[in-house]
Parts: structure tokens; C-alpha cells; sequence
């Protein structure tokens, strides 16, 4: 009979002759395909990211084609960059952390304490990361050794912190207006041919964290801890070691996010960081980094900040006014979700 | 008189009040594979888990080659050579498998840094060595995405890697088609034939008694029996003695009620 085809000729009648029909080439193993698999879920973002840029641009081209709107966004982008990366890590290993914005305030805080009492600004600068570190080993360890829930502890960590340096400060700020001379300030803060210095180490910190994710034993296990920790113990991981780790790298951020942003407005204030947590929060989930833990993408969650960040200044800019700007805010949460379930199918 | 590689002496378990373990020797010979039988509740994956490190005996000692080993945790149990397939496999199911058989001990420089491309190779290695290849997936593969028998086999992989002295396989036979049990079946040959040691556990006695030299049944955490394959005429043998253990009034010479 003609019409009765082997499977094993069905597969391959495509097919022509060759070296290629004796050794296929999985599907999957093809470079473009790989890169695009490997990649899934941050392309999307991006894709996300060119559509409402466009639409913005089309909406008013002569905003949109100027350089100061982009310098005013790259400017205020590295802090929540320096915020968002660490929160994919957390949100990984299966936790969440709400306690960033009273670390990023108490690390900032400890700079600007530093500059204040005329120590030098690398000084500074070291002290506030030693901060942070500490507070968010403090909090993991609170966390994970007390066996407590992340969301309510960190919750009730970050008032407790945040109250902490009210009760201290009496609320009143610090100006450091002698910032501006410093070294520090010439690399961390300055503008190189009209592009803000920030930008360039943000970058930096989004590459080397995302090679981190991708290709180091840390974040690799971040990886594991969040998609089956009772498996990764079985294997010798020490899961709640990931687990604070993962903390006092969220800790690193939120110290980083709070010196650059007092050396941005060369004051510190008490309520340094409070407005970060929500779009800080949005930009991690509208990145493509799912809640249950297991699996994420840093370029994602640095492309979500950045589509968080251009929100409103897309919305004002395309002449619509302020008061659209959380309705736009939460459409595109909302449409990002949508989108990414595609590249969040959850396996048990 | 062979090798003594891994012995247990008097090991206790309990969580709580409740004994899961009390007082278990067990010993494992180089290159024999020991059949551990027992129903459920014997205390098998109990005593599984304490040698692979995952729990802490209540009190016991734990010797390799021998020798105590200091802090005892699952870590030092694979770096001991112990080597484990666990029942529920224990995979990362969102990662790939190359991630999954290098889970615990990423091959890695002093920094950290993973070697990605040595890993991918490392295990299209161990994939073909157990003849588990397939145009269906790729060491890149999502283990969410295979089949029962396919996850056992990236665990396999992974508990060959290192060439462990012992491997302890947990109801390896569950869940699998026919093929795939001989496939284990077949592992398990390949193991003993190179001379390393497995202990089998499971709940289908004819599946352990085709594969173990010797016999250790467990029940309600005590050893009630052991036993040498030569000193066995059939597996009917082990499972009246285990009927006759469970419900002694029921057992075959005792008449009916």
C-alpha cells in the first residue's frame, strides 16, 4: 500500500538528502531558536517596552525626540535599577522582601551621616553598603531561621526600621551640599558628553547580577532553593544559607539605591526610598519573573523599571494629564501579565 | 571476607514520641546490592534519608569505609561517595537538566563562576551512558517536560556522575512502564558488574529479588530479618515471612480463625 508511511519516514520526508537527514540537528539546539527559548521571557519585555514607546512617540513625536526627557528618566532609572535587579533574586528563591525601602533609607542614611561628619565619600559609601548588608542579613535570617512569613516579617521590618529612624532623626533631613566637589560625586554622579554617570554603573550592576543569575553557583542555586527546596536539600544545598544570602544581596541594592540617591539630590531625607516599593514591586513582576519562585530574568526585571520609569513621564509627555498616570500604570501591569503567561507555564 | 564500605550501628529515629527507628544495623559490602524490604511504615525512607544525610538519627553511629565522619549532613554523605535516588526523584522541576544533575555540586571555579559548556557536555555524557538519549529533548531541556521514566533517568544521571561507591535507589521501580523497570533493572547490573554497591529499596518484592545479593527487612522500625539470596529458595519465601511478621495470626500455618 502507497498511503501507509512509516513514522520514522513521516518525521523526516521534509527532508531532502544529505548529511543533514543522518544527523539531525535538534530543533532547539539551532542558535537562533536557542537564544530565543534561553531568552523568552525578557524579550517579551522588550517587545512590551518598543510598543509603548511607540505609541508614545506617535502620540507626540517633538517630546519624545528630545534628549533632556531621556536624561531626566536615566538620571532617577539607576536607583530602582539598583532595587528591582536584587528583587528578582529574592523573589527567585520563593520569598519577598517589603523591607527594601527602610534599608535603602537606613544605608542612605548612615551615608549621609558619614559625609556630614567629614569622613571621605568612598568611606561613606563603604559604611552604607556594610549597612545594608547587615540589615538585609538581619532580615533573613529573621526570616528563615525564625521560619517566619517573608511577606508579613518584611513588612513589619520595614516600619519597624523606617520608624526606627524617624524616632532618631525627629524627622529632619540632611543637606550635603559639600557632595558636589568630591571625587565620589565626579564618578557616581556627574554627566559624561550629556549622558548621567548613574546609568552607566547601573548597567554595569544589571550585567554583572544577570551573569550572577545565570552563571554562578549563587544564583544558580537562588534557582533551585526557589523551585524545590526540599530537593535542593536532599542534595546538599544549604538552602536557608541561599536563602539569607539572597537577603543580604538584597541589602547590597538597597545600600547602593540610597547612596546614589542622596547623592542625586545631595539631601537625604527620613522618607528616603518610601516611594520605591510599589513601582519597584511592579517592575520585577511586569519583567517576566513569575510570584512562585523557581524561575526569573534580571535583563526582564531592568526593562520593567524601565518601562515603570517612562510611564509617567509618557503619559504627561503625550499631553494627556496627571491623573491618567496610575490608570496607564496598572494597565500595563496588567497587559504584561497577560503577555508573559505564555513564558510562565508552571511545571510541578 | 569483602570490604565493609558503609555501616550502621543502632540507629535510632524519633519525631516526637513516635520511634520511626529504633535500633537499626545495617551494613553494605562493596559491590553487593542489598535488597531492603519492609512495608509501608517499616521505617525504609527513614533510614534512607539518615544515610543520605538528609536527617539526623536520634542516636546511632554512621561509619564509611570504617570511620565516623564528623557533622554528618547530606552534603558529606555524597562527598563520601553515598549517592541517592530518591522516590520522589528529587528534581527541580522548572530547571533544565543539565541544572538538575549538577544540583549541589556545580562544576565551578574558585569564584563560583559555573562552567556552563563543561556541564552541557558532563551530561549528554552521562544521558548516553545510560542510554538515555532522545531526539525529544536536549540537555537544556525543561525536566518539567518529561516523562516519569525520563525524570528517573536525568536522577540516575545525576547519582552516576561522580562515580559514587554506593548507590541507593528508593522505590526506583514506581510509576514506570515495563521498559523502563528493565532499563533500571539493567542499571542496576551495570553498577554491580563495576563493582560498586547498591542498596535497593522496594515494595515489589519479586523487582528486589531479582537484583539483590542479600535481604534486609524492616518493620515497624526493627530489623526482623536478614537473609542471603543463597540462603532464599523464592521470593514466596520473603513474602510469607513478611505476612506472618505483619499479621502474626494470619500467617499460613495458623489455621483459620
Amino acid at each position: 500500500m502507497n498511503d501507509v508511511v512509516e513514522p520514522n519516514q513521516m518525521q523526516w520526508r521534509g527532508e531532502t538528502t544529505g548529511a543533514r537527514a543522518l544527523e539531525p540537528v535538534h530543533p532547539a539546539e539551532r542558535p537562533m531558536r536557542r537564544f530565543v527559548l534561553a531568552n523568552r521571557a525578557w524579550l517579551g519585555t522588550l517587545g512590551v517596552f518598543t510598543v509603548m514607546m511607540a505609541i508614545f512617540m506617535i502620540a507626540n513625536p517633538r517630546v519624545f525626540s528630545s534628549w533632556s526627557l531621556y536624561a531626566s528618566v536615566l538620571t532617577t532609572l539607576p536607583v530602582a535599577l539598583f532595587l528591582t535587579v536584587p528583587l528578582v533574586y529574592i523573589v527567585t528563591a520563593a520569598e519577598i522582601d517589603l523591607s527594601f525601602p527602610a534599608t535603602m533609607g537606613f544605608a542612605a542614611w548612615v551615608f549621609a551621616l558619614a559625609v556630614q561628619a567629614g569622613y571621605d565619600p568612598f568611606i561613606a559609601i563603604a559604611a552604607a553598603i556594610v549597612t545594608g548588608m547587615m540589615i538585609g542579613f538581619l532580615v533573613g535570617s529573621l526570616v528563615v531561621y525564625g521560619n517566619l512569613s517573608s511577606l508579613i516579617a518584611t513588612l513589619g521590618m520595614n516600619f519597624m526600621l523606617r520608624g526606627l529612624i524617624l524616632i532618631i532623626t525627629q524627622s529632619k533631613s540632611i543637606a550635603l551640599a559639600s557632595l558636589g566637589q568630591t571625587w565620589a560625586y565626579t564618578i557616581f554622579s556627574s554627566q559624561v558628553y550629556g549622558v548621567p554617570v548613574q546609568i552607566l554603573w547601573a548597567l554595569g550592576f544589571v550585567v554583572v547580577c544577570s551573569l550572577l543569575y545565570n552563571r554562578h553557583r549563587f544564583g544558580i542555586q537562588v534557582h533551585v532553593v526557589g523551585d524545590n527546596p526540599d530537593s535542593a536539600n536532599e542534595m546538599g544545598v544549604d538552602v536557608r544559607r541561599v536563602r539569607v544570602k539572597a537577603f543580604v544581596f538584597m541589602g547590597f541594592g538597597a545600600a547602593l539605591a540610597g547612596v546614589f540617591s542622596t547623592m542625586i539630590n545631595f539631601t537625604w531625607w527620613p522618607t528616603s526610598g518610601d516611594g520605591y516599593l510599589l513601582p519597584v514591586l511592579a517592575s520585577v513582576f511586569v519583567g517576566g519573573t513569575p510570584t512562585w519562585g523557581g524561575i526569573g530574568t534580571v535583563i526582564g526585571g531592568a526593562i520593567g523599571a524601565l518601562i515603570v520609569s517612562f510611564i509617567q513621564t509618557g503619559v504627561v509627555g503625550a499631553g494627556l494629564s496627571g491623573f491618567y498616570v496610575q490608570f496607564f500604570n496598572g494597565l500595563i501591569i496588567i497587559l504584561s501579565l497577560i503577555g508573559h503567561r505564555w513564558n510562565q507555564i508552571r511545571y510541578r | 571476607m569483602s570490604e565493609r564500605l558503609i555501616e550502621l550501628r543502632e540507629i535510632t529515629k524519633s519525631f516526637g514520641r513516635v520511634y520511626a527507628l529504633g535500633g537499626v544495623n545495617l551494613h553494605v559490602d562493596k559491590g553487593e546490592v542489598v535488597g531492603l524490604i519492609g512495608d509501608n511504615g517499616a521505617g525504609k525512607s527513614t533510614l534512607i534519608k539518615i544515610l543520605a544525610g538528609v536527617l539526623r538519627p536520634t542516636s546511632g553511629e554512621i561509619l564509611v569505609r570504617g570511620r565516623q565522619v564528623a557533622g554528618w549532613n547530606a552534603a558529606r554523605s555524597r562527598e563520601a561517595g553515598i549517592e541517592t535516588v530518591f522516590q520522589d526523584r528529587a528534581l527541580c522541576v522548572q530547571q533544565s537538566i543539565v541544572t538538575n544533575i549538577f544540583m549541589g555540586r556545580e562544576i565551578a571555579g574558585l569564584s563560583g563562576w559555573v562552567r556552563i559548556e563543561e556541564e552541557e557536555r558532563e551530561a549528554r555524557r552521562l544521558m548516553s551512558e545510560i542510554g538515555f538519549t532522545s531526539r525529544v529533548f536536549t540537555p537544556n531541556s525543561i525536566v518539567g517536560q518529561l516523562s516519569g521514566g525520563e525524570r528517573q533517568g536525568v536522577a540516575i544521571a545525576r547519582a552516576i556522575y561522580k562515580r559514587a561507591d554506593l548507590i541507593i535507589l528508593d522505590e526506583p521501580t514506581t510509576a514506570l512502564s515495563l521498559t523502563e523497570t528493565d532499563k533500571v533493572f539493567h542499571f542496576v547490573r551495570q553498577v554491580k558488574a563495576s563493582g560498586r554497591s547498591i542498596i535497593f529499596i522496594g515494595h515489589n518484592i519479586y523487582h528486589v529479588f531479582d537484583v539483590a545479593d542479600r535481604f534486609v527487612v524492616l518493620d515497624r522500625g526493627k530489623t526482623v530479618l536478614e537473609t542471603t539470596r543463597a540462603e532464599t529458595t523464592s521470593a514466596e519465601q520473603l513474602i510469607n515471612f513478611m505476612q506472618h511478621v505483619a499479621h502474626p495470626a494470619a500467617a499460613p500455618d495458623a489455621g483459620p480463625q
